[in-house]
């Protein structure tokens, strides 16, 4: 068959069509920001997105949940200790008759404040220390790296005991004790994510059309770190989280009457024979958002480097 | 491609050009070794050279990407080693570099627009409707429209990335680029209409390329003369049907037997010359002539001193001891003994 059609063929069949240039030129379809495009993939993720929400709903909770009710975080009352539900106690009261409901929420708000504020000191301390040792590289950069490896060899625990023993137990004490070997980790990342950047054409490209040392940071590199940062990030808040739940049941978590998850979980944990249902409410709570943010970190990380998956 | 055209200014001068790179451990990567040429103002000078020779080495020392080990470069008559502040930028401004991957030398995050108006933005060249207009014009020199500036690099295809790349560099208004393989990562219908862009622009605004590749048709195609590289040694520079035509070092021979011929009839088609064993590592040479490993017709002198780069015909330089008197005298005397 094939021998007979190409018999057929002339070679007028085969003039050039004319097209116009432009016409080839053009792009089909909108303009999609790379944001637009991470966007688009992270809403196609079902888990990522029901993992956001979450949040969010916790996030309004932990704000809004407190001021439902009438009682206060550290409001207590003797005449209704270990209820289970309780007329307008809506999640019953603890050993001291403090609403549950109330201090559940606060508590979590505490843990969330505590997370976000350890993950933005490694932001803080983390992100402009890996820049400059992987940007600078060679001697600064050998140095540089020496000291993390210092930082890194101490059991992070023991610093985190010592420091909160020495530090009043506040909000910021348990973030910065989270925080004094946490930067360690993301400091690493960006390094490792500028030392890649730093020899991509576009970088030389920059360098050779004369560009400062802060504008091939700024505007050529860090851009580019950002994902690695952000999924970093992601994945900084929910050990965060689960850290200071860990402290606070050591015993080494927020003062009371204020609460975190951990310090209400450990309260439960004292009651759990009798009135197990203290224990519960906190958990889940707790269990949800780490959940919800470990869905989150996953589904921005293949959101930001779609290549990764495969 | 007149043979011997009179041309004047030397726009770029390399003197014993050397850029080593240290591994650690004591180890020396001698990338590039003594290279000594010079471009003319207004013409292509072609680079060839399998990879991993160090073309692209020579480039991007030329351009100060890397800081030269040793030797001297002279753009313009003047010393490109310690320039600063105002004299730099000008150096910035007056060579600029194309570059070989087009997906990555595109920064994702930037619009194109962006991406064209770094030279202005960083050299203060124009603002607001001005840049506008420039970008506007520079994507229409090179074949693109107005309506590109605002899209993000990953939305074009490779050759047109490619031509973002070259209206990146044109919008400072170089005299010199240096253009790093800029279409060995194109497909070859794409490669044609890249490389008559560059010739185009050259015409027509006067520019000299430093045109690095490893493809020997095209190079011939768009350079007056080439040189060929061979493990961080220049080993032979010429015109180019020169070279075509009379290749002298032994290494150009081979190089050029390998280039396939589009006619299955031609008898030209000579013998094959099939190279023995592998280019040997940069990090510890081959004494003498870097190329006597492999050479077809290495005498003992090969291994004991480095052939000088001597312009044996007009305009014809090679660097091989069969073309050097007191070469082939020693030789003799070697024989004797």
């Amino acid at each position: 068959m094939a021998s007979s059609s190409t018999e057929n063929l002339t070679p007028e069949m085969f003039e050039p069509v004319d097209s116009d240039v432009n016409e080839q030129e053009a792009l089909r379809g909108t303009r999609v920001s790379f944001w637009q495009d991470v966007w688009f993939r992270f809403r196609s993720n079902k888990g990522a997105l029901i993992g956001m929400l979450l949040i969010l709903a916790i996030g309004v909770m932990a704000i809004v949940g407190p001021l439902m009710n009438s009682y206060s975080y550290s409001e207590q009352d003797y005449s209704a200790t270990n209820q289970i539900f309780a007329g307008d106690h809506w999640l019953g009261t603890d050993k001291f008759g403090r609403d549950l409901w109330t201090r559940i929420w606060y508590g979590a708000g505490i843990s969330l404040i505590i997370a976000f504020l350890a993950a933005a000191i490694d932001l803080i301390i983390g992100v402009p220390y890996g820049c400059i040792s992987g940007y600078c590289g060679g001697k600064v950069d050998n140095w540089m790296q020496r000291i993390i490896e210092v930082l890194y060899g101490i059991p992070n625990l023991i610093m985190m005991i010592l420091l909160l023993i020495w530090l009043d137990r506040g909000i910021f004490a348990i973030a910065l004790a989270m925080s004094i070997t946490g930067w360690v980790a993301m400091a690493r990342i960006v390094r490792g994510q500028i030392l890649k950047a730093k020899n991509q054409e576009y970088v030389l490209a920059a360098r050779s059309l004369g560009a400062s040392h802060g504008r091939l940071l700024l505007k050529h590199m860090f851009p580019n770190v950002l994902s690695a940062v952000i999924v970093t990030i992601m994945f900084t808040i929910p050990t965060a989280i689960f850290f200071e739940a860990f402290l606070g049941f050591i015993g080494l978590g927020i003062r009371p009457p204020q609460a975190s998850l951990g310090v209400l979980i450990n309260d439960g944990f004292e009651m759990l024979r009798l009135f197990p249902y203290q224990i519960f409410y906190p958990a889940a709570v707790l269990s949800l958002l780490m959940f919800s943010f470990n869905l989150v970190g996953d589904g921005l990380r293949d959101a930001l480097d779609p290549k990764l998956r495969r | 491609m007149s043979v011997a055209e009179p041309k004047v200014e030397k726009i770029l001068e390399l003197d014993q050009v050397k850029k080593h790179f240290t591994m650690g451990r004591g180890q020396v990567v001698q990338a590039v070794d003594n290279i000594s040429f010079h471009v003319y103002r207004g013409e292509t000078l072609g680079l060839v050279g399998e990879s991993g020779c160090g073309k692209s080495t020579v480039g991007r020392t030329i351009i100060r990407l890397y800081e030269a080990t040793d030797g001297e470069i002279k753009f313009k008559g003047q010393s490109t080693r310690d320039l600063k502040g105002e004299k730099l930028k000008q150096f910035n401004r007056e060579m600029q570099m194309i570059f070989q991957d087009p997906y990555a030398s595109l920064n994702p995050r930037m619009t194109v627009g962006d991406i064209i108006a770094e030279g202005l933005d960083i050299h203060k060249m124009a603002k607001g409707q001005e840049r506008r207009e420039k970008v506007i014009d520079l994507l229409k020199t090179v074949g693109l429209n107005e309506e590109h500036a605002d899209r993000f690099p990953h939305e074009f295809s490779g050759g047109q990335r490619q031509r973002i790349g070259i209206a990146r560099a044109l919008a400072v208004d170089p005299d010199f680029i240096i253009a790093d393989e800029p279409i060995s990562a194109l497909d070859v219908s794409i490669q044609a209409q890249v490389v008559n862009l560059m010739k185009k622009l050259q015409r027509e605004k006067g520019l000299t390329y430093l045109f690095i590749a490893h493809d020997l048709s095209m190079v011939k195609y768009i350079s007056d003369r080439i040189g060929v590289m061979y493990l961080g040694n220049l080993v032979e520079l010429a015109e180019s049907q020169e070279l075509y035509d009379n290749p002298l070092h032994p290494y150009t021979e081979a190089l050029l037997s390998a280039v396939p011929i589009p006619d299955p009839d031609s008898k030209e088609s000579g013998e094959r010359i099939i190279l023995k064993g592998d280019v040997p590592s940069p990090i510890d040479p081959p004494s003498g002539c870097r190329f006597r490993t492999r050479c077809p017709k290495a005498m003992d002198v090969c291994a004991q001193e480095a052939p000088k780069w001597r312009e044996v015909r007009p305009l014809h330089w090679v660097s091989c001891h069969l073309y050097q008197e007191e070469s082939l005298k020693k030789e003799e005397e070697n024989k004797a003994e």
